[in-house]
């Protein structure tokens, strides 16, 4: 653990001017980059507190119906937002399914898109890292890999993205609002993590020196018909080996419109669009979600230790499609719905 | 790296258990730390410094908040409850009664994290049913198992069951 210097910043061109650096680290919740730092695993010489920056921290309302969220909005102060509950509960159920209580007082939405991987050997500065050491190697493929990618890795890299509330912000098509020094931009969600490929370092298109401001959720929220399943080792307290985020909406029974995006499985929530075509048109039943998870799951390849989430991952798209029929089942301890 | 030298100290002013607090500290001190070597209130205690285990919580602005993974300088301007703030011998706070009426604890060493994280979950008005309480109180390990009597307690004091 190093020493560093430490600023508060107080608007976002404040934050962005003192940013820039490759060892300065903007600070927010503080929830995964004071746990790198502890164990040795990123180095910062300076710390830039954005937490006095006042007008990142609310929700707003968008003209064309959709919801802006400061990016250091915390994520509990998200999750039970009124407008945010009632609009989309998909994304409250999403976060709320991560974390405990008190890391998601001060987690917040900026810092929640770049928690970085839990893989094991990325934790153990002893062990060799393509992410954390690029070149070094990457001892989960012959490892443990049980939190590891059956979807979208390379030979570099099998880390998976552990986020749960990313997963709800793909499927809702988020947009991530930015500043760096060379002005504002926006990023569609789809675009803003990225597969490992030759540059398992690089976990997002984010530039180094650039602040998230905002993440706007476009108008459509399915607040009918919605579920978060998370599956893992303990019923809470525990990143998720598979997580499946379903929304759809129905018409005279059938379904209009999908999304569909997987957590656990891969170095980004995973969204297959031609899984989501292929439900319009169809009732909401278990061949319809089962011929849907075909085709996500199509080309997932196993591990040692986590072949068995290809399975999981199947019958969980499935069963997360027909409790989003009622989406009161998915509170802790509700009566199973089917 | 190199390594900052010191003295880079801070001056940080807070607000704990109720008392104005001023502090001079390194920006790498965690509040967790800073509570406990510098205003000396041990209640609180370190787990495993890393988010972990929730024994390090403490009630900041209202909300519960794991002060192992919060930097002391992060906090100027605060408003900070720890377990000493909560109650004292002859005069305890609700949930600190009932954690000895339900026998909420055996070696005590994630009680004070307990109280604060059930206290502020009952302020904030989370957690309807004792699943919901389950889930929401499943950030502080109890290694002693006694989870069971802990949320017993949390129940009781949720249900008006104690003053
Ligand atoms: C024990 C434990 C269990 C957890 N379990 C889960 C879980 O089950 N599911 C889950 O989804 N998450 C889980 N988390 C992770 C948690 O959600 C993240 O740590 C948190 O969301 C990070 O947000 P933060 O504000 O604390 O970020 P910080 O730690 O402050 O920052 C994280 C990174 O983002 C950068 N950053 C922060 N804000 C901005 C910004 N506005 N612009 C640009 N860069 C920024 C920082 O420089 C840093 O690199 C867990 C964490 C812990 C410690
Ligand atoms: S000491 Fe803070 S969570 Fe364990
Ligand atoms: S009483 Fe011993 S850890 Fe909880």
């Amino acid at each position: 653990m190093n020493n560093f210097h430490y600023t508060k910043a107080s608007s976002v061109d404040e934050a962005v001017l003192a940013g820039k650096g490759a060892e300065n680290y903007f600070i927010a919740g503080g929830t995964n980059l004071l746990d790198l730092w502890k164990y040795d695993l990123t180095h910062p010489q300076k710390m830039v507190d954005v937490n006095g920056i006042e007008e990142l921290k609310t929700i707003t309302e968008l003209p064309n119906g959709g919801l802006r969220l400061g990016a250091l909005v915390t994520n509990n102060t998200t999750a039970y937002h009124p407008l945010v509950e009632a609009r989309y509960p998909l994304l409250s159920r999403t976060i709320l399914a991560g974390a405990t209580a008190q890391i998601r007082n001060s987690a917040t939405n900026g810092g929640n898109l770049l928690q970085r991987t839990r893989c094991y050997y990325f934790y153990d500065p002893a062990s060799p890292c393509n992410k954390r050491n690029p070149g070094s190697g990457c001892p989960a493929v012959e490892g443990q890999n049980r939190l590891h990618a059956i979807l979208g890795f390379s030979d570099k890299c099998i880390a998976t993205f552990p986020s749960d509330m990313c997963v709800a912000l793909a499927a809702l098509e988020a947009v991530v609002r930015v500043t760096g020094p060379n002005g504002s931009r926006e990023i569609a969600f789809a675009d803003f993590h990225r597969l490992p490929g030759d540059r398992p370092e690089l976990d997002n298109t984010l530039g180094q020196d650039e602040l998230i401001t905002a993440i706007d959720l476009p108008p459509r929220g399915y607040a009918e018909h919605h579920n978060y399943l998370k599956l893992r080792d303990r019923n809470s307290y525990a990143f998720a080996l598979v997580s499946v985020a379903t929304g759809y909406e129905l018409e005279a029974g059938m379904i209009a419109n999908a999304r569909i995006a997987l957590g656990g499985v891969a170095h980004i929530p995973w969204r297959v669009e031609a899984a989501e075509t292929y439900l319009e048109g169809k009732a909401p039943t278990e061949a319809s979600f089962a011929g849907a998870a075909d085709l996500i799951l199509a080309g997932a390849q196993g591990f040692e230790h986590n072949a068995f989430k290809i399975e999981l991952a199947r019958r969980t798209i499935v069963r997360s499609g027909m409790m989003a029929l009622d989406p009161s089942c998915q509170r802790p301890g509700a009566p199973p719905s089917l | 790296m190199q390594n900052i030298p010191p003295p880079a100290t801070r001056s940080v002013s807070l607000r704990v258990n109720g008392k104005p607090a001023q502090l001079e500290v390194a920006p790498w001190v965690s509040l967790l730390d800073a509570l406990r070597h510098d205003l000396d209130l041990t209640g609180t205690k370190k787990g495993c410094d890393h988010g972990q285990c929730g024994a390090c919580t403490v009630i900041c602005d209202g909300e519960r908040i794991l002060s192992c993974l919060t930097l002391a300088v992060m906090k100027d301007g605060s408003e900070i409850t720890t377990i000493e703030g909560l109650g004292q011998p002859g005069n305890l706070h609700p949930l600190q009664e009932a954690f000895l009426e339900h026998d909420a604890y055996q070696c005590g060493y994630c009680t004070s994290g307990q109280i604060c994280s059930g206290v502020a979950m009952i302020e904030a008005g989370h957690g309807k049913t004792r699943e919901e309480v389950k889930d929401l109180m499943s950030g502080n390990l109890c290694r002693c198992g006694a989870n069971t009597n802990i949320i017993d307690a949390i129940m009781a004091v949720k249900d008006g069951n104690h003053e």
